[in-house]
């Protein structure tokens, strides 16, 4: 790959500002933007998997026991999964702490 | 040679788009584009234009729809008015930043309220910074003409722009006038098939019209820009093949009896036949040092064309026929006096609004506005803009 797309000069850039490569949004870490982020006790996880499916960003994902892992590189720190689960194994915790 | 029909304005217009052989059309009826749209719905059901012709429930929906026939590779033409641009504003922005070719005629109207249906270019105005190419004709000839070359220019790849050409309403719509049509095959090898750069396709899937974070909105918009001021170019190219395949030339900024003239008149649209009758009268009769300068390329503003039309006149009066209220001019205004700025030996610009929402201009209101900008120039009286013709 060439320039990063927020290194490119302005007649770089595709017609119109198309997106020609399905599925790049992927390679646009909004992790960044995350305050918070969610912090799982996984001994009270029951695997529903109710954080994967109402994740907003799809940065939620089936771990190998059958908890959930989160993708930190994409989790914007919404903190709907934490809302949500059933058994409150899932807490937001301050980037900073 | 081609004969002479003559028909109205807005059917050959109609006959224009017919002959461009579009794929989509996608309108909604107002006055006085009307004629336009339904004309082509015709065109349409007697199988004589082989189009999706769409209807919508407005023109916001008609632009949409436009954006979504051009973006799958489709020749996309629409026509609207006054009310109607002013519905489709949202959309219209879109279209050149997804570097969509659609063409559309403006038949020139005056905005609510109050309510107006009569010509003046208010809507245009309105439309200025859309980032769409804005073409002037003057006459039916011209909107046949300038319809068929817009299709070339938006469609070349170095542009790929919408272009609206701008007709006076009725005053152009709704009036017969002698049309010379070219023939089929003429229009085929001046107009080849349209070839998009790009297109929605399932095969090669690709998105439009995605958001354009603080990293890049800057350069999409330098971009859009660069592409509108370089499309002039092409304009011009366009109307040397015209003019050599067909014989009727076009220029970007057009002039009658300008040569040497001390003043000068510069107007948009058809009001320019008007200003012509007037300008004979001045040099042959009143032996008046008096041209005419018309505007035919409104976006990209023609900085370098208009500086060389104007070089050498001491006077020059702007007529607008839009308020941009409380500004510094008229819009036509602002612009010359902005492109003239600075530029040694610049004529004094007197700006000057008349024929608002269907109020004629007549042949002895240019004559006195020749005289007023020049009385006005000897004290150069410093003004920002003149509504002339209003009862006080």
């Amino acid at each position: 790959m060439g320039k990063n797309f927020d290194e490119m000069a302005w007649h770089e850039y595709e017609l119109g500002f198309m997106v020609t490569r399905p599925g790049c949004a992927a390679e646009y870490r909004t992790g960044d933007w995350r305050s918070q982020r969610p912090e799982t006790d996984k001994s009270k996880c029951i695997k529903c998997g109710v954080c994967y499916l109402v994740c907003p960003e799809g940065a939620i994902g089936l771990a190998a026991d059958g908890t959930y892992d989160f993708d930190l590189e994409h989790c914007k720190g919404c903190g709907i999964c934490a809302t949500e689960c059933w058994t409150g194994c899932i807490r937001m915790i301050e980037e900073d702490e | 040679m081609a004969k002479r029909v003559g028909i109205e304005v807005s059917l050959a217009i109609s006959e224009a788009v017919k002959q461009a052989k579009v794929d989509a059309v996608a309108a909604y009826p107002i006055t006085p584009q009307t004629h336009i749209v339904e004309h082509l719905s015709e065109l349409v059901a007697d199988a004589e234009l082989d189009a999706a012709f769409i209807p919508v429930e407005s023109e916001h929906s008609a632009m949409s729809v436009c954006a979504g026939t051009a973006a799958a590779g489709a020749r996309t033409y629409t026509a609207t008015s006054s009310q109607g641009l002013a519905l489709m504003n949202e959309i219209l922005y879109i279209i050149p930043a997804l570097r969509l070719p659609i063409v559309m005629t403006i038949a020139n109207r005056a905005l609510s309220g109050p309510i107006s249906i009569w010509n003046d270019h208010s809507d245009i105005m309105g439309a200025r910074d859309t980032g769409w190419i804005a073409l002037f004709a003057e006459n039916g000839q011209e909107a046949y003409d300038l319809t068929l070359q817009s299709f070339k220019i938006a469609e070349d790849h170095r542009v790929l722009l919408p272009i609206s050409v701008n007709i006076d309403g009725f005053t152009l719509s709704h009036v017969i006038e002698p049309h010379e049509f070219l023939d089929q095959e003429e229009v085929d090898a001046f107009l080849p098939e349209y070839r998009p750069a790009v297109q929605l396709n399932p095969d090669q899937p690709v998105s439009m019209g995605m958001v354009g974070v603080p990293e890049i909105y800057a350069e999409a918009k330098k971009c859009q820009d660069e592409v509108l001021k370089n499309s002039e170019a092409v304009i011009k190219e366009v109307f040397a093949e015209f003019a050599t395949r067909f014989g009727r030339e076009y220029r970007v900024v057009e002039s009658y009896r300008a040569e040497g003239a001390e003043t000068l008149l510069l107007t948009m649209g058809s009001v320019s036949e008007t200003a012509m009758e007037a300008i004979d009268i001045l040099r042959d009769r009143q032996q008046r040092s008096v041209g005419l300068i018309r505007l035919r390329l409104w976006r990209p503003f023609p900085v370098a064309e208009l500086r060389r039309a104007v070089a050498g006149c001491r006077r020059l009066a702007v007529l607008d026929r839009a308020v941009s209220f409380g500004a510094t001019g008229g819009p036509v205004a602002e612009e010359v006096r902005s492109a003239l700025y600075g530029i040694d030996g610049a004529p004094y610009v007197g700006s000057f609004i008349a024929g608002l929402g269907g109020r004629d201009i007549t042949i002895d209101d240019f004559i006195a506005l020749a005289g007023q900008v020049e009385k006005m120039a000897e004290t150069n009286e410093i003004h920002q803009y003149k509504m002339t013709g209003v009862r006080e």
